[in-house]
């Protein structure tokens, strides 16, 4: 079977893994391996069960950024795309999609960067401030400030590549119902509440299923690359408490643990999202 | 429909550019401060907006350092064999589930679509890895990513939508399962195949946490974790090799560095540009 190859690496690189989830029960030693290390119980849970200080403070963070960004950063691309949308040259919507789309191709390490080089203490709005003898704003590295600076992250580098689903769906509404609602006398903020916000609504539901899916997972790499000058205590979230405590402090049974949980609750998360989804009469994720 | 005012008009097209903006100002700088003179770098106190005597000698300069130049070569060994092998892979695994009747395919599309739904989780991800051998193996980088399920879905989706007659046609000439593939399937599916290519590339290109996870010899690292360690966390780049009167600042050294690194995305960027729109958006509607 010619598809051989690829099921091959599907298997080995999606379910083997989960096999590994077997040390969360372990003591994991890694000279004396999985099988060999010995069986713990649920030894390994109790940072959960019993609220390791630690660990509510990456959960806790997890969720507020995760609200945070669903409020904040969930209703950019749609309010952008109604914007490019409404614009009647073909050749401006083309040239400002093209660059809105850029950011998204660059990476997490590249985005970071640039942002320190605009807002960090010696980039250019605080040389800047500086030059006009005005006070410097301590932006970057401030730990009072780090969810506002990721969550603008994120609109700088994903609002515009967002918009191509909502796009997509503008793009589809039949023109006549903006044709009867304009000789019914609607005005065009009425057209918008009445034709183009219903023939979008099921993609607006749909994102925010996949989103509510995904609440307990917040931009790792972005977190990790800015941790250092904020503190843990401002910036921990669940997959960055996986990773130093795992991969950093050797506490591989206390990190899987965590993970395998995480990673349950996930789907849990998904899969009821899109009850939810099916019980308001929309399509959902998949239909049932 | 009746037309918009001129006071609604305009005050779309401002936010329009204000947010244009955000995005060019931003590079506009790092290009200039990579350009520009050590003198002038000094009097803006720290970045430059536009140089006035635009010079490459920090360019020179970290070429002439030989980490970039190696991180450089190993990002673009790693994508260009990453992208070559998951191209493949992709479009056989397409390919096998879009023929109907072929053996297996409907346990073989849930497998698939399943893990849309999941991801195997980070140690269990770094275990495999090491019991596989692979840390700091540049494999540990070109594997694991070789195969996504929603490309192999929405490459299915395009598949599908071609019309059955061809492949009758070729059936009765005489053609089998691979002959079909490539010289009917593939050159039919040039456009979809570069559009999930590049975005192959673009993620192999990008990749940071796999290196930073699995790769602990700093002499292969990628040119992300270059990046990272010079630009982000202002490790001082190094400019020995430099021949010259007055080496460049950091500054310049570093958005250099940064340049470097979005040269290959900006050049594919107008290809895929005029591609994912449309066949992007075929796939995720149909999938």
């Amino acid at each position: 079977m010619l598809g051989l190859p690829g099921l091959a690496v599907v298997v080995l690189f999606n379910y083997v893994p989960l096999l590994g989830n077997v040390i969360a029960f372990k003591d994991y030693v890694p000279y004396v391996g999985i099988l060999e290390s010995p069986w713990v119980g649920w030894q390994n849970f109790q940072v959960i069960f019993n609220g390791d200080p630690e660990f509510l403070t990456a959960l806790s963070n997890t969720l507020i950024i995760s609200l945070v960004q669903i409020a904040f950063v969930f209703p950019v691309p749609i309010a952008l795309a109604l914007l490019l949308n409404s614009l009647v040259s073909e050749r401006i919507k083309r040239v400002v999609q093209s660059v809105l789309y850029l950011p998204h191709f660059m990476s997490w390490v590249v985005v970071v960067a640039i942002f320190q080089h605009m807002l960090g203490n010696a980039g250019l709005l605080n040389s800047w401030l500086r030059s006009q003898e005005l006070v410097t704003l301590p932006i970057i590295g401030n730990p009072d400030l780090f969810i506002g600076l990721i969550t603008s992250q994120v609109i700088w580098k994903d609002a515009g590549w967002g918009t191509i689903i909502f796009l997509a769906a503008l793009s589809n509404i039949d023109v006549q119902l903006y044709e009867a609602a304009a000789v019914d006398g609607a005005s065009r903020l009425r057209q918008l509440w009445h034709v183009t916000l219903p023939g979008i609504r099921s993609v607006i539901f749909l994102m925010l299923i996949l989103k509510l899916g995904d609440v307990l997972t917040v931009g790792f790499e972005q977190i990790l690359l800015q941790q250092g000058p904020v503190g843990l205590h401002a910036s921990e979230v669940l997959d960055t408490y996986v990773y130093r405590n795992g991969v950093l402090s050797g506490d591989w049974g206390v990190a899987a643990a965590v993970g395998l949980v995480k990673g349950l609750v996930g789907v849990m998360l998904v899969l009821g999202a899109n009850r939810l989804a099916h019980v308001f009469g929309e399509r959902g994720v998949y239909s049932r | 429909m009746a037309p918009p005012s001129p006071l609604m008009r305009g005050s779309k097209g401002l936010l329009l550019m204000l947010c244009c903006a955000v995005v060019i100002v931003p590079f506009l700088s790092v290009v200039s401060t990579s350009l520009a003179s050590p003198a002038e770098v000094t009097a803006a106190g720290g970045y430059v907006l536009w140089p006035s005597q635009p010079s490459l000698d920090a360019y020179r300069a970290i070429f002439a350092g030989g980490v970039v130049t190696r991180a450089l070569l190993v990002s673009v060994g790693i994508t260009v064999v990453g992208t070559t092998l998951s191209l493949a892979c992709t479009t056989l695994l397409a390919y096998s589930l879009s023929r109907p009747g072929s053996f297996g395919s409907k346990p073989v599309l849930m497998i698939v679509l399943f893990t849309l739904l999941f991801s195997p989780g980070m140690i269990p991800m770094y275990l495999l890895i090491k019991q596989l051998g692979l840390l700091d193996s540049y494999w540990s980088l070109i594997l694991p990513g070789l195969i996504s399920g929603f490309l192999v879905i929405i490459m299915r989706g395009f598949f599908l939508d071609l019309p059955g007659e061809l492949f009758d046609a070729a059936r009765i000439d005489g053609a089998n399962e691979v002959q079909t593939l490539l010289r009917i399937v593939v050159p039919l599916s040039k456009a979809v195949m570069a559009v999930v290519g590049l975005f192959m590339a673009v993620a192999y290109w990008n990749a940071f946490f796999s290196a930073l996870l699995y790769i602990n010899d700093t002499d292969k690292w990628p040119l992300q974790l270059v990046l990272r360690s010079y630009v982000v966390n202002d490790t001082p780049v190094g400019a020995e090799g430099f021949v010259g009167e007055v080496a460049p600042p950091q500054q310049s050294l570093q958005m250099a560095i940064l340049v470097v690194s979005l040269i290959p995305i900006v050049l594919v960027y107008p290809f895929l540009q005029r591609h994912f729109a449309k066949g992007m958006l075929i796939g995720a509607v149909k999938g």
